[in-house]
Order: C-alpha cells, then structure tokens, then sequence
C-alpha cells in the first residue's frame, strides 16, 4: 500500500513521489506539487476536508480526493 | 509627437500586481471589458522621465500560460498577437519575494515569448522580517532580466522601474532557458516546419485551444511534414515542460536566496490556528458578518438622513428658483427625487465594498473559503462560492463574474443561479425604508436594535435560499462531478490604503453610473405617465372636485386633486389594470407599479415612489415621511403596515428584478435556458411567499 497525502497528519511533511497528473488540475502542478518537492499539513478543516498544506513553499488548500492522487513518502 | 510604450503588467494572482499598477498610474486609470468577453479590463497612464507616456496594461492574475480560463485566455492573446492594440513592447513580470519559487514559472514562460521583459520582486519590505536575502546580480545573470526590487507599499523602487520601461529597447529578450531539451527531435521538427515563428509560441499554440490571429491551429495540424502528436502526449510533454522549469528555478535559486528560517517570524501560522480553527474560526466569521451588517445599517444612518433631507430640500429651492411650468415640474418632481433615490445608496455601498475589499486585501477571505468548503459541498456548491455569495450583497454582477475561478462547472453553475439570491445594495434601500415604516425601533440589546436584526435577518434569508436552492439543484443537475478545488492562501497582510480606497472609489462609481441611468431614464418615464392623462377625468380634475366636494378646506381640496389627477393619469389607469395580481398582496395599485418599474432594477421602487407621491404634493416632505401617510381606502389603516411591509420585503427578497443580472448569466451560461428558468423560479417563489405571509398577517 502506498501513502497519500490524504493519510498525512497535521504538523507532518514529506517528500512526494508520484503524482497522478490526469486527475489533477494543472493549477496544482504550477504551483509545485511536483514529485520530489517538500509537501507540509498546516491545518486541516473540520472532518479533515480540505486540508491547507504547504507545498513546495506554495500556501494552497486542496481537497482530499485531490490529496488521495498524490503519492507520498514521510520524512 | 511623443510616442507611447505599451506595458503590459503580468503576475500571479496576490503578488502585489494591482498595488503596482495603482502606483504607477494613480486614478488615472480606466476599468472596462475587453470586448466581447466580461473579463475586466484595466488600463491606466503612466508619466515617464523625459516627458514619455506609457500605457500601462494591468492583465489578469494567471499562474501560468497555460489557458485554462477566459482570464488566462485574455492574458495569452494579448501576449501572442503582435497585432493586438495591446501588443506590450515591455512586459512587467511581478513576483512576490516570499513566493519567488512559484512566481518565477510564470516569469520563464514569458521569457520564452521575444518580448523585452523586466521582473519586479515586490513586497522587499517582507524579507527582513522573513530573513530572506537576495543576490540580485546574479539573479539577473541567470534570468537573463532586469530586476527591480521593490515595495508597493513603502513606494520602493518605483523610479527605477520607471527608468526601466523608458529603456525598454535595451532589454534582453533571450529565454532564460531551453524548454525544448525535454524532446528535442519534436521541437526541431516543429521549428523546421515553420521556420518563422517563435517556437515556443507555436508550442503554446499547439497545447492550448486556442486560435492567434497569425498562427492557426489547423494549418499546423495540415502541415504533411510536421505530425503532432496525441494528445495525452501531449499533455505528458507540457507536465514535462512545468518540471524541466521548476528545475531551471529550484537551481537558480538555490544560488541567489538564502532563507535564514529563524529570524522569520510565524504570523501566519498563529493566526490561522486562530482564524482557520474548528471553533473560534466559525464564531470569528460570524461576528466579521454581524459587525458588518450592523456598519452598514447604523453607521450610514446619519449620511442618508441628510442626503434624503439636502434632495427634499434642493426639489424646492429649484422650485423656487425657476419659472413654473412642465419642466420645471419635471425637474423637481420627476428627475430630483429620482436621482435621490440613488445617491442616498452611496453610503452603504461604499461601507460594503470598502469591508469586502479590506477582507479580500487582507487575505482573510481565502480562510474564509476554506473554512466554510465542506460545509457548501453539502448543499452542491464550493468554497469558492462563499466569494460570489459574500459580493452578491452588494451587486449580483460582480458576483456571477467572481464565479469564473470555481474549477467544477456543476458547482460553478449551481452558484450562478443561486447568487441573485443574496441580499444586493439594490434591495436594501427598498429594505431600509419599510423596514423604518412597519418595524419599530427600540432596541433589544447594547448596540442592536429591531431594526437592524430585521435586515440582518433578511441577509440570512437571502442566503438561507440560495443554499436551500442550490441543494435542490444539486440533486436534479446532473452533470460529472469533479472536485478540482485549489485554493492559494496569501500570508495575511494590513490592506493598503490606496487599494481599498480606489477599490472602493471605482466600484461605487460603476454602479452609480450604471444604476444612475435606468433610475434617470424611468424616473422621467414614471413622471411623464403621471402627469398627463387620457381623458377629461384628468384634465378636469379641478373642476370635478370643486363641483363634488365644495365644503372642503383648500388644502383638502388640493389633496383631492390631486389624487383624482393621479388616479386618472396614464400611470393610474396602468396600476388599476393590474392591481387585481397585487392585491391579494396587500399592494395598491402604486406599489403595483412600482414594482413592475423594479422588473427592470431593484433599486427604481424607492424612487419610483418618490417620483408617483411627490406628483401634486407641494410641502417639503421626505420620501418616507409621505409613504407612512399613506392610507389604505378600503381598510382605513396605514398602508404600510406590517403584513404589507412584511409581503413586500419577501417580495423583494426573492424576486429576480434586475435586467443587468440576466444578462451576464446569459453571458456566462452561453445561453438563455439558465436566465430563464432563474427568472421564473425566482419571481414565483417571491409571488407565493409574499401572498401567504400577507393573507397569515393581514
Ligand atoms: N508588505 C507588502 N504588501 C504588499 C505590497 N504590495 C502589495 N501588498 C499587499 O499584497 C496583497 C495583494 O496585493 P494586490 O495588489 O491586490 O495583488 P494582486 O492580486 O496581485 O493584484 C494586498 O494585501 C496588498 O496590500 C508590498 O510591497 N509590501
């Protein structure tokens, strides 16, 4: 089983590794969710959905739907 | 004759792009469409050293060239098309240093387009405190640009930039770096095929569904010796593409900006656990909204009353002043009032733009959205909706447009038709004036009065509807349903205050002028319909009741006159005709018709009342002092009370009465089917509900 993102906790980074690019927006690869950068869980809403993360230096908040295609590896 | 240099000004969404352009141009600026598209246009002027003029071009925030909106697409046609009147010989690229990584994506695109390029790093007055510092030289030398480091809010760097465009025929226009490495044999091929056109472009034109005027898709795809490829190949090229380019930047950076962590403060980890937390954050937004709903009904109280006595007062000053007669009576009867019955918005439309914009600008509305996502996915929308419902409140245009950077048609849509739902400025004069009428005014608690809970309670029924709706929609649309949601969340910032005002300035001014016409042109209307009648019942008028009522007082006398003048004027006659629909409503004919006016726009009720009562009137009244005197003749009590106040206000808070309104959901659905079903829905749902709650409160 690999982990997601969708798996991360709150406080806890990792490195990704793989991103299911045909079922992301290309917004997020632009804005450098691209394997091998730093991804960071900052806060998380209620129900843990979206979850606010810091990627690659970037500020965004995505859904977990979106978080469940992108590969992780935890550091 | 000087010439002029074309700017265009281009960067990522918040890096500081529009407090540039406001720098640069001041208020001289314009804010328009580009034609045929709703996409907001803003240009303004520029002075530059030795009496040169620039036009500065503010295009719409992207993340990339990539066009997957009709911002993007503008952004990408003026770029592309040397023969757009707004083809930049300079194209400003601003960045935000604490985001440089990101910005620059955007930055190497451009470079890639031969067009002379500068990079502004704004927002230099953060570094210190984040600990971040710059090599610029070398930056310069790996970007193959000129860069200005500068603070729009501390006015840093504005003269060098200044001096920069003025120069612009000395800028490099070398790409900064080989995207076509990442599949050589295509781009050589691509390049040999048409061997006078900018490669990237021809890439660009290729990936993206677009057409530029010198090159065309098709003729590309016909050319025998060149094959394009699929395309899902494609588009695993252009992902290469995005990386080989985060690569270039992740490379350059590493040697020309050292992040010292420590010395940077966290402010916006300790606010969002406040603001963005499961509890406080809720109750932080809830008390924002009640505080603003309470700003805008107390606090511009006191500007209204004096706007609403300077117009009673100025009708008869001009009465006084000029010669009696048809114009004259125009003047003071017809336009005046009517023109009353907007200016006396001002107040509560700046009050609301100027706390929407200071929400915006602070880069609290981003926690807003993601704060409230889950809980508007359940009734079918976004938290990106939460943006176009929040602007609703003050006109449904802007709203419907805000709409555009929700990625999920269904739910795009879906906010679309529920958003004239919301509580507009157009409705709260039409709101604030029955409510003083039929609403008492003590108060029930420290600073909240009945008044002002009555209007807060209607702004939750407006959105208390437009979510109901939605859900009801979102459970009969059916269309594919994927989440695509990002949100970028800015580091909170103290908005400046060149931004808020001129943001306030110019949207208060669009809607005055907007608004300001049809109110003119059917105040003018309404009085000529008034004043003139079809028959000798009107002309007569004296006669007939001198001869009917001779024991009267002169001033009862006058009242009767003129209330047999109206009854049987045009507009009369077309009240009667349709009072039997409004009736059952607890409206008299006059309201009728000012309610068939409002069909056109909202805000017309006031000053078609203004206009229809000040007929034949001569005291110095307000407006609402000769509404409350209104009496009902079949019941005898005063025509405003509460089942009518309470009837018209629901009337008013469903309805869909606004013509601008349709015609961008027209523009922004493609079609007439959604405006429509809008239209009827809306205006069904306003009828039954003002009939039952007149008929259970009469
Ligand atoms: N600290 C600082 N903040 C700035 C500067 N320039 C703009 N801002 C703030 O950055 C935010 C986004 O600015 P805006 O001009 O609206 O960005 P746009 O979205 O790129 O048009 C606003 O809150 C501005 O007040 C700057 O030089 N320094």
């Amino acid at each position: 089983m690999k982990t997601t993102l969708a798996e991360l906790k709150r406080g806890q980074s990792a490195i990704i590794t793989m991103v299911e690019t045909d079922a992301i927006p290309l917004k997020l690869l632009e804005m450098g969710c691209l394997p091998g950068n730093e991804v960071t869980l900052l806060q998380v809403a209620p129900f843990s959905c979206p979850m606010y993360l810091n990627i690659n230096g970037s500020h965004l908040a995505i859904r977990k739907e979106v978080a469940r295609q992108i590969e992780i590896e935890l550091i | 004759m000087a010439k002029h240099i074309n700017v265009s000004l281009i960067g990522n969404p918040n890096t500081g792009k529009t407090s540039v352009f406001n720098l640069l141009t001041g208020l001289n600026q314009q804010v328009g469409n580009y034609p045929g598209i709703t996409v907001e246009r803003k240009a303004g002027v520029c002075k530059l050293p030795r009496g040169v003029k620039a036009h500065i071009l503010d295009l719409p925030g992207t993340y990339s060239l990539n066009a997957s909106s009709l911002d993007e697409n503008v952004v990408i046609e003026v770029l592309l098309n040397k023969k757009d009147k707004d083809y930049p010989d300079v194209a400003v690229v601003v960045s935000d240093v604490e985001n440089l990584k990101r910005n620059l994506l955007l930055f190497t695109q451009i470079k890639d387009l031969d067009i002379p390029t500068i990079l502004v790093i704004n927002m230099a007055d953060r570094m210190k405190r984040k600990g971040i510092s710059l090599n610029i030289p070398e930056l310069e030398k790996t970007l193959k640009t000129n860069v200005v480091l500068m603070s729009a809010r501390k006015k840093q760097g504005l003269e060098e930039l200044k001096q920069l465009i003025a120069s612009y025929k000395k800028l490099s226009i070398e790409p900064c770096l080989n995207a076509s490495s990442i599949d050589k044999p295509y781009f050589e091929g691509l390049q040999k095929a048409f061997p006078n056109q900018s490669l990237y472009k021809l890439w660009l034109v290729i990936t993206q569904d677009v057409n530029f005027a010198n090159i065309n898709r098709n003729t590309i795809a016909d050319a025998s010796e060149f094959h394009t490829k699929k395309k899902s190949d494609l588009k695993r090229l252009q992902q290469k593409e995005t990386i080989k380019r985060y690569q270039f930047i992740n490379e350059t950076l590493k040697q020309t900006q050292t992040i010292d962590v420590g010395s940077a403060t966290g402010v916006r980890a300790k606010l969002d656990q406040l603001l963005v937390h499961k509890v406080w954050g809720y109750l932080i937004f809830f008390i924002i909204l009640l505080f603003i709903f309470q700003a805008i009904y107390d606090w511009s109280a006191y500007p209204q009353d004096l706007i609403d006595n300077g117009f009673a007062w100025l009708s008869e000053a001009v009465k006084g002043q000029l010669p009696a007669g048809a114009l004259t009576n125009l003047i003071t009867e017809g336009i005046i009032p009517g023109l009353g019955g907007i200016v006396i918005f001002i107040p509560q439309i700046a009050f609301l733009f100027l706390f929407i914009s200071i929400l915006e600008e602070s880069g609290y509305m981003s926690r807003v959205v993601f704060l409230m996502d889950r809980l508007m996915r359940k009734f079918g929308l976004s938290g990106k909706s939460i943006v176009p419902l929040i602007s609703g409140t003050a006109c449904a245009i802007p709203a419907v447009m805000a709409t555009r950077n929700i990625e999920n048609w269904k739910e795009r849509l879906i906010t679309i038709l529920v958003v004239p739902f919301t509580t507009c400025s157009a409705r709260l004069p039409v709101y604030l004036i029955i409510i003083s009428l039929v609403i008492p005014k003590e108060r029930v608690a420290w600073i909240f009065g009945y008044q002002s809970l009555s209007l807060m309670l209607l702004y939750l029924l407006g959105f208390v509807t437009a979510l109901g709706s939605s859900w009801l929609l979102s459970k009969f649309l059916k269309m594919p349903n994927k989440s695509f949601f990002v949100v970028e969340m800015p580091n909170y910032k103290l908005p400046m205050f060149k931004n808020v005002a001129i943001n306030v300035v110019e949207k208060t001014k669009a809607f005055i002028t907007g608004a300001g016409k049809i109110i003119l042109a059917i105040s003018i209307v309404l009085w000529v319909l008034a004043s003139y009648g079809p028959n000798e019942k009107f002309s007569n008028a004296k006669e007939i009741i001198s001869q009917n009522q001779p024991q009267k007082s002169t001033i009862e006398l006058e009242r009767a006159i003129a209330s047999q003048k109206l009854e049987h004027s045009y507009i009369g006659y077309m009240g009667k005709a349709i009072e039997p629909l409004v009736a059952p409503l607890g409206y008299d004919w006059k309201i009728g018709i000012a309610l068939i006016s409002s069909f056109a726009a909202r805000e017309v009720f006031v000053g078609t009342l203004a206009t229809i009562y000040s007929v034949g009137s001569d005291e110095d009244e307000t407006i609402k002092n000769r509404m409350a005197a209104e009496i009902n003749p079949d019941t005898g009590v005063p025509l405003f009370n509460l089942a009518t106040g309470v009837s018209l206000l629901l009337f008013y808070a469903f309805a869909m009465q606004c013509m601008s309104t349709i015609a961008i959901v027209k523009k922004e659905t493609n079609g007439w089917r959604w405006p429509i079903i809008q239209l009827f829905f809306m205006s069904g749902l306003a009828y039954i509900s003002a009939f039952v709650a007149y008929q259970f409160l009469k």
